[in-house]
């Protein structure tokens, strides 16, 4: 087999100083099997058209400038290998920006999002310092291990960019600056912790809008893993006392409380719960449908009925949950 | 070949609001000679929400599942994507951190139990296509799905994270999965491709982010309406239950009329495979689908 195919890549472009809509471009060429994406990039612009744009800077993986979709996957272009990408996508490559619809010119974006919300969770160890300490401020190797590998991060946006509620809620954190309040609040030296936690905890804007999709943990060049933080963040809440009784965090603590009955989740039980008496006129409409279709029954959400099978041996669960449990709401 | 045997793990819907997900599947195994030991024992896997509240508690109750399968000396099935990702992120942590594995089993010593990562946890779609073989579910086929063009969406939690899922899931690429397209295909339907099929239902979110939810699953609808599909088939019950019950105001969001019949991937095979009407439960769906019995033959 040669070592060198030939390929037609197209590429988004688009300068909004003076384009209405977007348009794709064909650029043929002979694509080396050592070649990265960040080098297909460079040939465009050096062989095709000069007018291509793209940021690029380190080269190395690690100034996090380069990021693109191709076909719709997160790369950073420096790192991607280009002929492992037209394996997967049937040698047929389409490069676009991080997000479209931030896009300035090209595969550059307007990345302000990404920098407001990385900086609304202090990205840095708040703490006061002796302007003439006596010695270091000293991290045992535990206290290092803490952090995991949310340090890695490059700020590349692969992941931000990637999580479909970033596009659907615009006060959305996202997963970038989540690893970092992560990656902060188990820093010993930092005094902010309670403060971070609280800002991840708000509605809208913090974890309990995830939706788990993992797309944050697919797209993740440097394998840093965020919803694995955002997990740890929410167990957070719960630990340092910051979870607030809301129906997001109901819903999480309703859990124990169906299992702890039934082994099962009560699905009746858990929209009850979450919501409360009072807002479960939002779901009427709903549970008249699954009634009708014979989902659920009426009786299911009354108190004094119990219509939910049982696992065996529930005593197990029971006593496991007992010995186990470790947060409350 | 010989004899199939799985323990399967319901999961919570399949128990309760999806019973055609429950039927569909026993009946499918049934059809194809595969033999299927339900994990009565078995609780919910936390479906990530227990997981937000208390990660440990969540890993002993997904141990303990897995204990029973180990028990039984069987690989543990499982028809929900959720349970899966669960299940095996659990089985993920325990195999790779002694620690915690010997932290879990102190407290699974207290009913008698020991985890030991000798069972396998595979979705159940991958257990046909991989274990079962494409080619022999052809074989079977009673009613050709011809008549249908098909939507797959696979659902989150058993293509990604795809570190995870490749020793189960045939190494399903989540960029470009191809399992449930394939499946279509053995059944003699037309597969529909659209940019929408590996994305997010939003249903995580029904209760505390409703917009965020509606719009995920809209935009998935009508990008599978837009490409000319007939019905809609899914893995996953959850996202069954987000795309079947919530047309209505999932359409009021993006603005679309949406009518799209969502199936469980067990429900497609079975109506293939010509099972009866009762064990399909087409009748369980919010969004009409009771015609779609008729209209495969």
């Amino acid at each position: 087999m040669s070592d060198t195919r030939k390929v037609t890549i197209k590429a988004f472009r688009f300068n909004a100083e003076t384009d209405y809509l977007p348009s794709y471009k064909d650029y043929e060429m002979e694509v080396g099997k050592d070649e990265l994406i960040l080098d297909l990039l460079n040939r465009i612009k050096w062989e095709h058209d000069g007018s291509f744009s793209y940021r690029r800077s380190c080269r190395h993986g690690i100034c996090g400038a380069c990021g693109i979709k191709v076909n719709g996957k997160p790369v950073l272009s420096c790192k991607q290998n280009a002929m492992e990408l037209l394996d997967m996508f049937n040698n047929e490559l389409v490069f676009e920006p991080q997000s479209k619809k931030r896009a300035i010119k090209d595969m550059i974006i307007d990345k302000k999002d990404f920098w407001d919300k990385h900086a609304a969770v202090k990205p840095y160890v708040e703490a006061e310092v002796d302007p003439h300490p006596e010695h270091e401020t000293k991290q045992s190797i535990e206290e290092f291990n803490k952090i995991l590998d949310a340090d890695l991060c490059i700020q590349c946006g692969s992941c931000h960019y990637a999580c479909p509620v970033v596009e659907a809620n615009e006060d959305y954190f996202g997963p970038a600056a989540f690893v970092a309040a992560y990656r902060f609040s188990v820093d010993t030296r930092d005094n902010a912790g309670i403060e971070r936690l609280e800002a991840t905890a708000e509605r809208g804007q913090g974890v309990w809008d995830c939706v788990k999709c993992y797309e944050c943990a697919e797209a993740c060049p440097k394998e840093i893993n965020p919803i694995e933080k955002i997990t740890k963040l929410h167990n957070m809440q719960f630990e340092q006392g910051v979870a607030q009784s809301n129906v997001a965090t109901r819903h999480a603590e309703g859990f124990v409380r169906s299992i702890q009955k039934h082994g099962f989740l009560d699905e009746a039980d858990i929209v009850v719960y979450s919501e409360g008496y009072l807002n479960m006129h939002k779901h009427i409409k709903t549970a008249f449908k699954m009634a009708k279709a014979g989902k659920i029954h009426f009786t299911d959400a009354l108190p004094w009925v119990d219509n939910v099978p049982k696992s065996k041996n529930l005593d197990e669960i029971q006593k496991l949950i007992e010995i186990s449990m470790t947060n409350k709401l | 070949m010989s004899k199939l045997k799985y323990a399967l793990f319901t999961g919570c819907t399949a128990k309760q609001s999806t019973p055609e997900l429950l039927s569909s599947t026993l009946a499918v195994a049934d059809k194809l000679g595969i033999e299927i030991v339900i994990l009565e024992e078995a609780s919910c896997c936390g479906a990530s929400h227990l997981q937000d509240f208390d990660e440990f508690l969540a890993h002993v109750l997904n141990a303990r599942n897995i204990c029973y399968a180990e028990k039984l000396g069987l690989t543990m099935i499982t028809i929900c994507n959720t349970c899966q990702l669960n299940s095996a992120m659990t089985k993920h942590a325990l195999d790779t951190n002694p620690e915690l594995k010997a932290k879990v089993n102190e407290k699974l010593a207290e009913v008698g139990l020991e985890y030991k990562g000798t069972s396998e946890i595979k979705h159940f779609l991958y257990a046909l296509i991989e274990d079962y073989g494409l080619e022999n579910i052809k074989d079977k086929v009673e009613v050709p799905l011809s008549n249908f063009n098909i939507a797959p969406f696979y659902g989150c939690h058993n293509i990604r994270p795809s570190e995870l899922h490749h020793s189960s899931n045939g190494g399903e690429n989540p960029y470009v999965p191809t399992s449930l397209d394939d499946l279509i295909d053995a059944l003699e339907g037309h597969p529909v491709d659209y940019d929408h099929k590996n994305k997010c239902c939003g249903f995580h979110v029904e209760l505390q982010a409703n917009h965020t939810s509606e719009v995920l699953s809209g935009n998935a609808m009508v990008d599978a309406i837009d490409n000319n599909a007939d019905l809609m088939v899914t893995p996953c019950p959850l996202c069954h239950l987000k795309m079947d019950t919530y047309q209505d105001s999932t359409g009021k969001v993006v603005g679309r009329d949406i009518e799209l019949p969502v199936l469980h991937m067990p429900q497609m095979v079975a109506l293939a495979l010509g099972c009866s009407e009762k064990e399909i439960g087409l009748n369980f769906h919010v969004q009409k689908a009771t015609q779609l019995f008729d209209e495969a033959r």
